[in-house]
């Protein structure tokens, strides 16, 4: 394990005129580490989130990035094509609406492969067999490869979203409520499946959720917030078993027993 | 060789701020220091704070006053004030903590759930199932179940899952918290056993021990918590 985290985040802050999207967010994230970010709606997670990921740009504040040479790049610093071309190969994003990740009207063979096209990959039999590989990584049968993902259930193109941002070997990937308006049996599936590449592939993520059971089960480490600012963080079962926040008190005994 | 955990007036309390901000005082003053080869055990009435002793120990529970020094990695370590990422680092290489209840994941087999530690500590996978394996048929959890998610199992099932997953590493503090609660006499004994190889392989251990038998086969030494209630140290 290095020493160094992936990701720095410092004094981050994003205003929308005189409205807070997130306020004063700092953080450091390691490779291998899973962060929850969690918050009720306008909480200004999702603000962070499209911030991190350079989306959004913020109002100030820094945030810097590990590259592969180990040199630390100043994410708002770089031109929109580098951070491009970081977020095609080196990052991933899975969007709460796998349409708003997927090309729906193109196969899902394609929408694997087109990730690994970007990336520099030119042999059609590789392409297609390292498609096939990671279809089945995320429980899709093979001969689904050459349907277009229109034609799939909300579980399965979710899982065709994670599988098309995991095939170029992301260091860090962004997930905004991964597991929001599936069935409860489905996301248990997904969370499985997330919880094992997560854990094989030592990715580093930052997972924006608003169910504290998704964040117990995906992450190490917790960040609580509420009106744009984090009122509280810590290791995920600390902040779960002992809050400390009133806001952290109140979520957690919000929560309904089963 | 050094103490492998020292706590020193350790005090816990909570603040319910969705009761007025009223808070609960825990524990004061919790001072002691456990020996590597030895098994201690905390004694006291339900509710004198044991659980929240073990579990400030692991880091669930945050800590408010005083220190807890933990000799990891060759260095002496104030888990009451470390990073998550140290504690995460502790709970892998030095201290191991088995649970009452076992906290499910949907969908992965129990064998896997008791070899996890070990992967995580970098074992082979397949030698890790291995271990996994002879830890539950020790523990006469039926094969059959082996690989089935523990979501279903009964609750002498899942604690004896939870026991094979503490007990499974290497870890030279192992925290245990009521493991033997809902186990029959048999399983007890089984457990007293693995009690006893750990101290052989020089662990320390911390326990919490209902069941009057087994604190007797297993005690080297019994800490009072009522001592360390919140009141004696006002007066």
């Amino acid at each position: 394990m290095t020493d160094e985290p992936l990701l720095r985040v410092s004094a981050l802050s994003k205003f929308y005129g005189s409205r807070v999207g997130c306020d004063n967010v700092s953080f450091d994230l390691w490779p291998g580490e899973v962060l929850a970010v969690v918050g009720e709606s306008g909480s200004g997670k999702t603000t962070l989130l499209n911030c991190l990921s350079t989306r959004l740009l913020p109002s100030s504040g820094t945030a810097s990035y590990r590259m592969r040479d180990g040199q630390f790049r100043e994410l708002y610093r770089m031109s929109e094509a580098e951070r491009r071309f970081l977020m095609r190969t080196d990052w991933g994003f899975v969007h709460q609406n796998p349409a708003d990740g997927l090309r729906m009207t193109v196969s899902a063979g394609a929408n694997v492969g087109e990730r690994l096209m970007a990336v520099g990959d030119r042999h059609y039999g590789k392409i297609r067999a390292t498609a096939v590989d990671w279809l089945s990584r995320v429980e899709i049968e093979q001969d689904r490869i050459d349907d277009e993902p229109r034609a799939f259930s909300g579980g399965m193109r979710q899982r065709l979203q994670i599988a098309r941002n995991l095939v170029t070997g992301p260091r860090l990937v962004f997930m905004d409520e991964p597991t929001g308006g599936l069935d409860v049996s489905v996301q248990a599936r997904l969370l499985d499946l997330l919880r094992g590449l997560v854990t094989d592939l030592g990715l580093a993520a930052v997972v924006v959720t608003h169910d504290l059971a998704v964040a117990r089960l995906l992450s190490q480490r917790m960040m609580v917030m509420k009106d744009g600012r984090v009122v509280e963080s810590g290791l995920t079962d600390r902040v779960l078993d002992d809050p400390r926040a009133p806001y952290t008190q109140l979520l957690v005994s919000s929560i309904l027993q089963v | 060789m050094p103490t492998p955990l020292v706590v020193s007036d350790v005090a816990k309390s909570f603040t319910m701020h969705l009761r007025d901000g009223i808070k609960l005082p825990v524990v004061a003053g919790v001072s002691f220091s456990i020996k590597a080869g030895e098994c201690t055990v905390l004694g006291g009435p339900s509710g004198a704070g044991k659980s929240s002793i073990l579990k400030m120990l692991y880091g669930n529970y945050a800590v408010d006053e005083g220190q807890i020094i933990v000799n990891h990695e060759g260095g002496l370590i104030d888990l009451a004030h470390a990073s998550p990422r140290t504690v995460l680092s502790i709970r892998r290489q030095t201290i191991g903590y088995v649970s009452q209840f076992l906290r499910t994941v949907p969908r992965v087999s129990a064998l896997d759930v008791v070899a996890e530690p070990l992967v995580e500590r970098g074992e082979d996978r397949e030698a890790a199932r291995g271990k996994a394996r002879a830890l539950l048929a020790q523990l006469n959890l039926p094969e059959k179940l082996w690989a089935l998610p523990p979501a279903t199992f009964s609750g002498g099932e899942q604690q004896r899952v939870n026991i094979a997953r503490g007990f499974i590493t290497e870890h030279p503090i192992l925290l245990l918290d009521e493991p033997t609660a809902s186990l029959d006499a048999k399983n007890r004994d089984v457990v007293i056993e693995l009690i006893a190889a750990k101290k052989t392989a020089h662990v320390a251990l911390l326990g919490i021990f209902h069941d009057h038998d087994v604190r007797e086969a297993v005690a080297d030494r019994i800490i009072d918590v009522t001592a360390f209630a919140p009141g004696k140290l006002a007066a």
